[in-house]
Order: structure tokens, then sequence, then C-alpha cells
């Protein structure tokens, strides 16, 4: 089959090969582990236990808030021993909700539910995904569901599942490749049968061929096609994976599906074979541990699990001075040792400043071009870089920020040795930030003018109907007064006017109970409308 | 904190200027056997001028020195200007234009990244409307023995009929135009009769074909080591050719052959060293096309119809101006929103 | 000198006439400064600058009225956007109006709270629910922080709270690295 080709990308020592030399291991039960709630893209999901509560190996402790979330599972049997903020797998360094679980050594299984997939529809499959968790493995962790819906055509044509794996010393996928080949391709033909497809490609850099035999072998007598693809950091990248091997490309801000083809990761697939067919939920993965470690190695880990636990059945050597979840072109640096392993730790990397130097000093920009070679978006970065560095955003959206997928191929062969990717991020961020501005701006706009739309139209109504009450009043006055000699002077108009005003209070109060002020907006917007409807309605009738 | 990519190529400014400057040992060495040893001389007049301007604004500037004088980026700009400028010229010129280069063009527009101007090319342009004669001194191939050499370095009387005083592409005007007027005794000559003359040697003037060599040499390592791209050389000396083609062929007893234009005078220069200058020069793949083929056009200009000897210099200035549009309009097309 | 007069005074009369062609032809309508630099002010409707809401105050500016360093809440990043869409000088924020202040939002003590209604009818958003006799509380979403609430409440019982970064709202720095004396 013909493959495409990706402009740009490097080719940084992959290191891969320490990792792979044993099996993967499984940790025993942590003391503790710390179930953060958000652990993927969108909503937080909403706790389901109370401190004190006894959980269940696979019982929901969090449900998907909205469509665009995955539900949160315990690892393990034991007691929640509280619902508390603690520091995120995060460069930030911020806290967020866990669930705080003690295992009680048991490691008993709540009751699971396979399910059939022909007997299910594709919302309620989907929903079944959701509640089980299920995201993407790469370390992008989207929920799977919202990925597996055919659209709008009925079916995606084209299904890609993610084997490359590029990232120098991550070896994750590789020995999932390995290990566990039945399970994927079992996952993949579940996830072709969902979306339709008829074309189903598994990429995998030709860096692997342990991991390539064993999915040709595995995917024998399937639809499956095992590709290899040649080794070209970010070659693992979703939108250059797709393009690869169907020549497609996914611009930012678009979904591949209109374009008729969806990547999923094998860690994905393995984590939807689970889920459909044995009911069990995403509570574990595969983690690298390597870098400045003595036995590199996979680790399958429950998600809570302290990171420095996982390391330290690696043998860390002494001089460790931090590590980084991901890789060492897109990983992020933890803000501690003990931060817990979440749905997108696929690595971690244990680091040391001879492992990993910091950077050589940062010269300025000499314009020569070898980001733009590199990098695999097609983008100018040093361009970027100008922009965000003048914190000109619009200009670095003209030139395509968004379309930065920080691979960090830029930074990587900059002569200047410029943080290009930092200021990415920086700018992204700054972007996003004034955007949430900007919509809460809008919003306070709209509602203050509301606000005062209604209080001149409240100001207004009482103005008239107190017109109208004085008008009736003056009319019948006249009437009792028709023979007698109009009155010359202010008096009597004076008492009339505050008969009127003194008869229109007491109304007023009487009417007062129509309190608008505290329904929702959406529902006050609809008063607001009737009411505006109904006073258009007013002059068509016939005065009374 | 610093954070991804942890990892990077060993790769550095430093690297960079120094493979240039590498890349120009050949040129170098063809023209000290054509021309003598008095190249060395003021390459490294140049460059001690270069490097104590360098030095003496990044402590103005009050930027770290050792880092930035390491970069080597202030060598190449001696080293070029050493290259573009007559080879006899007293001392105090060459370091007078590499102080204006590197202090004047480079350091007053920000420093490092920053010119908008190559700094060898106005330098050059300085100097020549400055002192129009002594830049317009060139010797013919090696018949000066160093000693001389040293001497009118030195600030010698200058016998300028030791000094042939114009390069091929200057002889070949004067006697362009002197054949043009119906008085003169070589009204019979025409651009191809007198090219066969020996002062020509084989291609673009006796020696500095050599030279030329020795730079195409260098350039095409820059290339092999991926420190410029194809485009630049290739654009240039591609319009470069082509236009001269097309003059040639309307009128070849007016102008020269395009083997001439290209192996004469900066053309080769130009190509790999002066218009690959990335800081001043097109970064675009198409940009950089229409930033050589710009410059080439210019090139031909001021040499077929301008008074200067040589063109490259102006035209690098004009298109350094251009650059900025240039860029902004030749934005490739990025990832997905090619239209294909 | 004669035709070179013609020349000039020909094209000056080109230029005047397609000027005002312009100038009649592409007239925007209506006043869009004032929307523009209602767009940029960070509708608080806090009043700290002197006028009613965010929109009167746009309107003092673009009339001359009112300088472009009221608003507090708009802070420095505003005065600067002020300034580049109006071509002034940025200048500091003008004390008299205010400081600026991290992003807050109000929040009700549920445990005083006497029902009065009193802060229902200052907030200038409808952030805030409750019925007459009723606990109030305030809507975090939409309350934009102006404070006008926390006055007029009998029994004090409200309080600004800043609103903490999260994960979710956390910005990356700008990358500073001092260049290091190399050696
Ligand atoms: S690689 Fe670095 S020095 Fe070169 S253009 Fe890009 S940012 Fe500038
Ligand atoms: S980090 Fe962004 S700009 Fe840099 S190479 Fe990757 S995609 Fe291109
Ligand atoms: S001070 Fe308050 S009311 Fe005035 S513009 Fe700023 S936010 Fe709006």
């Amino acid at each position: 089959m013909k493959l495409f080709k990706f402009n740009g990308g490097v080719k940084p020592e992959t290191n891969k090969d320490a990792s792979t030399a044993l099996p993967i291991a499984t940790l025993p039960l942590p003391g503790r582990l710390t179930v953060p709630l958000h652990q993927s893209i969108g909503g937080t999901p909403r706790p389901l236990v109370r401190t004190g509560q006894r959980v269940l190996k696979g019982e929901r402790i969090g449900a998907a808030d909205g469509n665009v979330s995955a539900a949160i599972h315990a690892p393990t049997s034991g007691t929640i021993v509280a619902l508390e903020p603690a520091v995120m797998p995060h460069p930030s360094g911020l806290s967020a909700l866990c669930a705080i679980i003690a295992p009680d050594g048991e490691d008993a299984w709540a009751p699971v539910n396979p399910v059939d997939v022909r007997a299910l529809s594709g919302g309620e499959l989907r929903d079944y995904l959701r509640d089980a968790g299920v995201v993407g493995m790469g370390g992008a962790v989207f929920p799977s569901h919202l990925k597996l819906n055919p659209g709008r055509q009925g079916k995606v044509q084209t299904l890609v599942i993610n084997g490359a794996e590029c990232e120098p010393y991550i070896t994750c996928d590789d020995m999932l490749m390995r290990e566990r080949p039945d399970s994927i391709v079992r996952g993949t033909m579940l996830m072709a049968q969902v979306l339709g497809a008829e074309r189903i490609l598994v990429g995998i850099e030709d860096n692997k061929p342990e991991a390539i035999a064993a999915m040709e072998a595995a995917s024998r007598g399937t639809p499956i096609r095992v590709l290899a693809v040649p080794t070209r950091y970010p070659a693992g990248g979703a939108k250059q994976l797709i393009r690869v091997l169907t020549g497609i490309e996914v611009p930012h801000g678009k979904r591949s599906t209109d374009f008729g083809v969806q990547c999923f990761n094998v860690g994905t697939a393995c984590a939807v074979h689970e889920a459909l067919d044995f009911g069990r939920p995403l509570i574990s993965r595969i983690v690298t541990v390597a870098g400045n470690v003595s036995t590199p190695r996979n680790f399958e880990v429950l998600f809570g699990t302290p990171m420095a636990e996982v390391v330290r059945t690696a043998l860390p050597r002494p001089d460790t001075n931090r590590y980084v979840m991901g890789g060492p072109m897109m990983g992020f640096p933890m803000p501690a040792y003990g931060v817990p392993v979440v749905k997108a730790t696929n690595c971690i990397l244990v680091a040391s400043d001879h492992l990993f130097p910091p950077p050589p000093p940062e010269m300025p920009c000499i314009r020569c071009g070898e980001c733009a070679k590199a990098c695999p978006a097609d983008l100018a970065p040093f361009e970027l870089y100008w922009f965000a560095r003048a914190h000109n955003y619009g200009k670095a959206q003209e030139y395509h920020l968004f379309d930065c997928i920080e691979c960090g191929c830029c930074a990587y062969v900059c002569p200047s040795h410029i943080p290009l990717v930092d200021y990415y991020r920086y700018a992204k961020s700054e972007i996003w930030a004034r955007e949430r501005d900007k919509d809460a701006a809008d919003q306070a706009r709209t509602r203050f003018e509301f606000r005062n739309e209604r209080q001149d139209r409240e100001k207004r109504e009482k103005a008239e109907k107190l017109a109208a009450k004085a008008a009736e009043t003056k009319a019948k006055l006249a009437e009792e007064a028709t023979g007698a000699p109009p009155a010359d002077g202010d008096d009597p108009k004076k008492a009339l006017i505050a008969a009127a005003l003194e008869r229109a209070r007491q109304q007023k109060a009487a009417v007062e109970p129509k309190n608008t002020d505290d329904l929702p907006a959406a529902i006050q917007a609809e008063i607001g409308e009737i009411d505006a409807r109904r006073q258009a309605a007013m002059p068509a009738e016939p005065p009374a | 904190m610093f954070s991804s990519p942890f990892v990077r190529k060993p790769t550095s400014v430093q690297s960079v200027m120094l493979t240039v400057l590498l890349a120009l040992l050949p040129g170098i060495a063809a023209y000290v056997w054509h021309f003598g040893a008095g190249i060395l001389v003021q390459i490294f007049i140049a460059t001690a001028a270069a490097l104590a301007t360098e030095w003496g604004f990044l402590r103005l500037r009050g930027k770290p020195t050792a880092l930035y004088l390491s970069d080597l980026s202030a060598v190449v700009t001696a080293w070029l200007i050493a290259l573009t400028f007559p080879p006899l010229v007293p001392w105090w010129l060459i370091a007078l234009a590499s102080i204006l280069a590197v202090g004047v063009v480079k350091h007053l527009y920000g420093g490092l990244g920053q010119n908008p101007f190559n700094p060898a090319m106005a330098a050059y342009c300085l100097m020549i409307v400055s002192y129009p004669a002594l830049m317009s001194q060139w010797p013919a191939a090696g018949h000066l023995d160093f000693a001389t050499q040293w001497d009118l370095i030195a600030g010698g009387v200058r016998d300028l009929d030791a000094i042939t005083g114009a390069t091929p592409l200057d002889a070949l005007r004067t006697a362009l135009r002197e054949a043009a007027s119906p008085s003169s005794p070589n009204h019979a000559l025409n651009a191809s009769t007198l090219m066969d003359g020996p002062a020509f040697g084989l291609a673009g003037g006796q020696g500095w074909e050599w030279v030329a060599l020795g730079y195409l040499a260098g350039g095409l390592f820059l290339m092999h080591r991926g420190v410029i791209t194809w485009h630049i050389p290739c654009a240039f000396l591609g319009a470069l050719a082509a236009i001269s083609l097309l003059m040639w062929g309307l009128r070849p007893d007016h102008f020269a052959s395009p083997l001439f234009h290209i192996a004469s005078g900066g053309s080769l220069l130009g190509a790999f060293f002066i218009l690959t200058d990335p800081v001043s020069g097109a970064t675009t793949p198409r940009g950089k096309l229409f930033f050589a083929g710009g410059a080439a056009l210019m090139t031909l200009m001021i040499r077929d119809f301008g008074a200067y000897p040589d063109g490259v210099a102006f035209a690098t200035l004009i298109m350094n101006l251009c650059v900025p549009l240039i860029d902004m309009k030749t934005q490739p097309a990025v990832f997905g929103h090619k239209q294909d | 000198m004669l035709s070179a007069l013609i020349v000039m005074a020909g094209i000056a009369l080109v230029l005047g006439a397609v000027l005002g062609y312009a100038s009649i032809h592409f007239r925007v309508e209506g006043d869009p400064l004032v929307e523009k630099i209602d767009a940029i002010l960070p509708q608080t409707q806090c009043g700290q600058c002197g006028y009613p809401g965010c929109r009167p105050y746009a309107d003092a500016i673009s009339k001359g009225d009112a300088d472009i360093n009221q608003c507090p809440p708009g802070g420095e990043e505003g005065i600067r956007k002020l300034a580049d869409l109006l071509g002034r000088e940025v200048k500091p924020l003008n004390a008299e109006n205010g400081v600026e202040k991290p992003r807050a939002v109000a929040f009700i003590d549920e445990q005083t709270c006497i029902g009065c209604t009193l802060c229902i009818q200052a907030c200038p958003v409808d952030a805030i629910i409750g019925a007459a006799k009723q606990m109030h509380t305030v809507v975090s979403g939409l309350c934009t922080g102006c404070e006008l609430c926390i006055a007029p409440c009998p029994v004090d019982c409200i309080t600004m709270e800043t609103i903490p970064e999260t994960v979710e709202t956390w910005k990356w720095r700008y990358p500073v690295f001092a260049i290091r004396q190399a050696a």
C-alpha cells in the first residue's frame, strides 16, 4: 500500500530498547490511591461517593458531567478516606478534587456487566463507554465515546489505529502490542463495527518489528491491515499518522470524521475491548518508567498510584531531581514526586540534570528557518515566536498558532536554543483566557442591558397605569360635575391626582407579587418576550 | 523550571557560523593562489576590527560579551567584507567598513538577528559611494609579490600601474563604452571578441574563475550540511543566466554571456554566502525564489546599465528592503489548509 | 515649470475628488467607536469609573468627556487597549477610581442573610437570586465582581472571594530565561 509523507519532523535518539527488555510488570497495591476526578478533556465528573464509604473495584465514583466527560471508577476495593483537593499531575502544580482511597487489600470487583455490542444502539453504546470512563490512551485523554460516532454520513470509512509511538523513551504501546495483540485486535474490530469502517489500518513505526509481527499474527483472518510507517518524530501524532496512512490532512478545528477517518490509540482499543467484552471500566494503564532509572520497564498501574511508588520499583538513580509525565519532546515536568498516575500518564520519565541538561543560553532568532523545515504542521515557528513574544496574539492566530501541535520539533532544532514551544503555550493560554473573559463580558453586557430594559419597562408600565387611572377618575369626576360650574383653581386637580396616586399605590402593592427576579435567565427572557408581545398587542385592543 | 522539549539537537549559532567560515576556505585558498597572500592580511584586519566593534557594542548594550562574541557572526561579516572588497585597499578602509558593518548596520538595529540589511553588503555600498576610486582598484592575477601587497595595504603610495585598475566586469564595460564611440580605435571590438582577450581568462576573468569555483564548492558544502537550502543559489544563478542569456541573445555585441556573468564579480559569493544570510533574507521557500530572482535582475541591471562595477551589493540591499513584504505574501499553506 | 504646476494641480484635483467621493460613499453609519470602546471595557458594570455602567463610560470616552484610565477592573491591559484604539498615550490607572484587583465574585453568607432583597436590586446583571424574607445566593458564574451589592446589605453578610486559579484556567507564564553570562 502506498504511504504518504508529512513534511518536517525530526529524528531524536529513540532510547526505547532499555524498557522493552522486561515484560510488563504489575505493581503491588499501593497504600493509598489518590484518584483525581478530572482525568479527561471536558467536564469534571460529579462525585458519587461520600467520605467513609466502602467502594468495590470498578465501582463508579464519579459520574460524567454532561456528554463531554468520562466517568471515574475506584481502581481497587477499599474505603474513601477523603474527598479533597490534591496536587495534580499538571505543570501548574495546582490542586483539584480527588477521591483518596485506602485499599482494603481484597481487590474485590464490583459486579461487572459485559454487553453485547450488537444488542445496543449507537447511543446506548456510547453512553456505556462514557460510563466506563474510556478515554484516548495516547495522552490526549479525549473521551472515546465522542469519537465513536459515525456522524452524519452514518459511517466512517477508515479506522486508523495508532501504534506508531514516536516519542523517545516511551514503549507502553509497543509492549501492549507485543503482549496483548489479541485484545487490541478485538477492540479494534468492535470500534470498526460501531463506526461502520471498511478500511482498518494499524500504523506502527518500523523500529518496532516485534510489535508489528505480533499484531500481524493476531490480525490474521481479519480485515485489519498492519502497516510499518517510517520512524520519524512525530509520526505518532494523530494528524500525522492519518496523513501518512491515508493522505488526508485534517486541519485544526475540523473533525476527522468529516473526512471519513477516525484514529484511536492501541491502548484505547484495548480499553474498549475490556469495557464491552468484560464490563471492566478503565481503572489502570500501562506506564513506561524510563530515563534515569536502573531498570527501565513498563508497569500496569492503577490510577491514583503515586508516581514515586511506581518509580521506586524501577530503582531511580540518586541524582534524580524531577519527573516528567510523557516523553522528552512533549512531556510536562511534574510539580511533585507524589502526584498520582492518571489516564494520561503514558510514561514517567525520570530526569536528572545529567540526562536532560538545562537548555544552553537563549540567543536571538537568526531566522535560519530550521524550525520551519522541522515543523510537521508546516508553520513558520519563528514568525509565531516573534508574535507571541510581542504579545501580538491576533497576528499569531493569523499565522495559525492553533495549528501548532506543540510537538517540540522546532525547539529541538533551533540553533539559538529558543524555548519556542513555551512561547506558543503561553500565547495559547493567554488567548484562551481572553476568550473566557470576553465571553464573560458579553454575557454581563447582555444581562445588564436586559436588566436596564426591564427596569425601564416596569417604570413605563407603572406610569402608563397611573396615567390611565388618572384619566378614568378625571372622567368620572367630570361626569359628576356636569351642570356644576367648572371649578377654577388648582386644588380640585391636585386632590384628583393625589387620590389617583394613592389608589395606584395600593393597587401596585397588590399586583407586586409579579416578581420575576428569582427566575433563571432563560425563563426570565421568556417572560420578557411574552411581556413584550403583550405590550405590542395592547394598542390593538379597543380602549375600554 | 524549564519545559519540553528536554532534548535538543546539538546545534548552535556558533556551529552554523563555523560551517559558513569553513565553506569559505576553498574560495580563499584559490584567492591566495592567484592573487597572493595579501587577502589574508585583509581578512585578519577585518576580523579584528569587527570583533573589537562587536565587543564594544555588546558592552555598551549590557549584553554578555563572551556568549555573543563566540557566536562568530561578526567573523562571518568580516570575512565577507574582506572577500568582496578589492584586495589591496588600504587597511583603514577595510577596518572602517567592518566597524560600520558591525556597529551601525548590525548593532544599531538591535544586534544579532535584528538587522534588516546584510551588514557586509551595506558596508560595501557605503564604501563604494564614499571612496569610489579606492574601491575600484583591482589587481590582475599574480604579479605582485607579498611585500608590495603589504606596502599597499599599509597605505603606501599607490602606483596605479601596479594595480591594473579594473575588474573584468569593469574592463568589459569600459571597453564596450569605448567601442561604442565611432572615434575610438577599438570601434570594431564587441563583447564577444573582447572576451577572447587574455585578461578574461577561461570564463570570468583571469584567476577569478578559480575563486568562483572555490565559492561554488563551499556553497555546495553548505547545502549538503543543510545550512542553506537550494532555493536562493539556484534562483539567483538561474535568473542571472536566463536574463543575461536573453540580453546576450538579443545583442551579443553589447552584453556579456551568461557564463561570464555567473563566473565573474560577486555572483557565486553572492549566491551562496551573501543572499543566503538568513537574518536579512527571505525565509519562506517561495519567498526565497522571489528574493533571489529579484536580486539577479537588479544585479544585471546595475552591471549592464549602472555606474558601478558590480551590482550584487546594491541588489542585495534593495531586495533586503523587500523581505518583509515577500515573506508576508509567500507564507506557505499550513497542514490541512492546502488547496489540493 | 508651468507643465509641472499643471500636473501637480491635476493630481491634487483627482485625489481630492477621490477622497470626497470616498467620504460620501463609504461613510460608516452610526457610531462604531462607542461599540469598539464598549467591547474593550470589562462589563463589570461597577460604576467605579464614575458612570452608571460601562456603556455610559464608553460614550463619555468617545465624546472626549472622560479619560481612558478610569476603569479599575479593566486595569492596565484595558488602558493599553483603549490607548491603542484611540491612538493615545498609555497612562497609569487613576487612583481616584480605585485599584486593580484580582477577579473576585460575591459570596452571601447564607446563615446571616435576612432576605431583604436589597442586594438583588443593586446587582447590575441579575446574578443574585432569592425572595423577600428568603435566603439569597449569588450565581457565581454570572457575578461580575462589581461589589455593588456589598454596601446595601444591612447585615454585612456579603464578601468578595477571589476566584482561585484552577488547572483549567491556569496560564503558561511568559518564558523568561535569563541569559547567563557564559564563562
Ligand atoms: S530555528 Fe530558531 S533561530 Fe532558526 S529561525 Fe527558527 S527560531 Fe529562529
Ligand atoms: S511545536 Fe508547533 S510550531 Fe513547533 S514544530 Fe511542532 S507544530 Fe510546528
Ligand atoms: S469602572 Fe466599572 S462600570 Fe466603569 S467601565 Fe470599568 S467595569 Fe465598567
